[in-house]
């Protein structure tokens, strides 16, 4: 990439500009909390879509994907209609950090369901049986059989919310405000600067870069990890 | 049992609330008044060319994918080529990557100083900058359906058919093909889901002149944005989302049913 044109010190003065590392700083820490909630209401959810059984089920599982074929515009302007002054449920969380927690929420739901649910649909019964039969309690069994084999599912999901979270723009432009140091992510920044500053835009985008492509590489990882046994 | 419930009513909770409240919500406001203010919305001559343009881009973007997707899946799979597996990642890699960082590299590469300014075409800032973009971000779908189904079909048919005396566009026609044809409906719809409602990638390099280079996505931000027509961006999301739930429709139809992996992203 052309970040590094002027040489390092260049990219390091566009870097640690104030506002950049804010931006940063902010995105990482949404991300990461993004990753915390995925990892419990994906798992939760693809629980319930396996194991359970409801009326409406289908449709339900079908609804997961709506992130996925919704225009990420479309969801920022969604929520903004929720959460903002004028709504119906008087919530005030447009252009707050808050607010874009729930527009990340909103666009990576998908992606912990979606690597969970196939392998707890692969899960034998039976080693939850013979734990029970063992005399086991519900807790133990979770935690000592099915957790285990769920967790290389539950880690590349969140991998891959949290690559989607740090990069995410069209969800969050409308809701946050766009307020440096308050509620500016790192793409509202990079977008921002595009025309008026595009060696600091470049300097935060090679930031991006860099943390995507280690969350790309640990997701391969992941997957080999996960079928070291199957070939 | 309690547990049971208590799990089904939080995980079917937090989908009503993060999920369902927010899309029911634009469709309210959007008909409240009845159809009469959409159909307007809609019929608005700016409107209807962001729809055009948003379209025509698609039509373009999702044939040139697909048939990349299918090639790129035949040459990691079957063609053991030394580069492959490096190719096999970067594919990836629009998946990770922000949109504001795609079309910030398009400007870079093809803007004032960059590799290739002075085309005797204009890219930036019109049509072929706005096809760029799409194309870039929804690279992955296709090829990421057809690997997998590749590697599970294996190549005795194939390698039957060959030693039948099949020619190998043959062999790719009457047999690989028809064996990975669901895998490449579903990357399709993907991919076409992608490009009609990219924004960031499209966004920066566009342009956004209204009735020239201006999306249905950009439309609506601009609509909601700047010229504070909450009825155009309401009616325009409005489209959008329908188009999305056709989307979500084809994608129930084609996922394959045992198997819903979630590494498609998006």
């Amino acid at each position: 990439m052309k970040g590094a044109g002027g040489g390092w010190a260049h990219f390091w003065d566009a870097a640690s500009n104030p506002e950049a590392v804010a931006a940063l700083k902010l995105t990482l820490w949404l991300s990461a909390g993004v990753v915390a909630i995925n990892a419990l209401s994906g798992t939760a959810i693809a629980w319930v879509l396996v194991r359970d059984r409801f009326a409406g089920k289908g449709l339900v599982n079908a609804l997961i994907d709506l992130p996925f074929a919704l225009p990420t515009i479309v969801a920022s302007l969604t929520l903004l209609a929720l959460y903002s002054p004028r709504s119906e449920i008087g919530k005030h969380v447009a252009y707050t950090r808050i607010g874009l927690l729930l527009a990340l929420l909103f666009v990576t739901l998908p992606f912990v369901v979606r690597t969970v649910q196939p392998v707890l649909l692969e899960l034998d019964r039976e080693m939850e049986e013979a734990a029970a039969s063992l005399g086991a309690g519900r807790l133990a069994i979770f935690r000592r059989v099915v957790f285990p084999n769920l967790l290389p599912a539950v880690l590349s999901g969140v991998a891959l919310a949290f690559a989607r979270a740090i990069g995410e723009f069209g969800a969050v432009v409308l809701i946050s405000g766009n307020r440096p140091f308050k509620t500016e992510v790192a793409s509202l920044y990079i977008f921002g600067r595009v025309n008026t500053d595009p060696a600091g835009a470049a300097a935060l985008s090679v930031e991006l870069l860099v943390i995507s492509l280690a969350v790309l590489l640990s997701i391969g990882g992941i997957r080999r990890w996960a079928t070291r046994h199957d070939r | 049992m309690i547990g049971r419930y208590l799990l089904r009513f939080g995980a079917l909770g937090y989908l009503g609330v993060v999920l369902l409240a927010p899309v029911a919500l634009i469709f309210w406001r959007t008909f409240e008044h009845g159809w009469h203010p959409f159909w307007a919305a809609i019929s608005n001559p700016d409107a209807v060319h962001a729809l055009k343009l948003t379209l025509e881009v698609t039509l373009i973007a999702v044939p040139l994918n697909t048939v990349f997707g299918i090639l790129c899946g035949l040459a990691i799979v079957r063609h053991r080529l030394p580069a492959m597996g490096l190719v096999n990642a970067l594919v990836d890699l629009p998946l990770a990557l922000s949109p504001v960082v795609v079309g910030l590299a398009l400007i870079l590469v093809y803007g004032p100083g960059g590799w290739l300014h002075g085309l005797p075409f204009k890219v930036l800032f019109s049509f072929p900058a706005i096809l760029l973009a799409t194309m870039f971000v929804s690279l992955p779908f296709v090829v990421r359906e057809v690997v997998p189904v590749l590697r599970e079909i294996g190549t005795d048919q194939e390698e039957a058919a060959a030693t039948l005396g099949a020619s190998s566009f043959a062999t790719f026609r009457r047999i690989t093909l028809p064996a990975i044809r669901w895998a490449v409906a579903y990357g399709v719809v993907l991919t076409m889901a992608r490009s009609l409602g990219e924004f960031g990638a499209v966004s920066v390099v566009s342009g956004n002149v209204v009735g020239h280079t201006q999306t249905l996505t950009l439309y609506v931000q601009d609509a909601y944005a700047n010229q504070f027509n909450e009825t155009g961006a309401y009616s325009a999301s409005v489209l959008l989302a329908l188009l999305a739930i056709a989307t979500l429709l084809l994608m129930t139809m084609f996922r394959p049913k045992e198997e819903t992996r979630g590494d498609r992203g998006a």
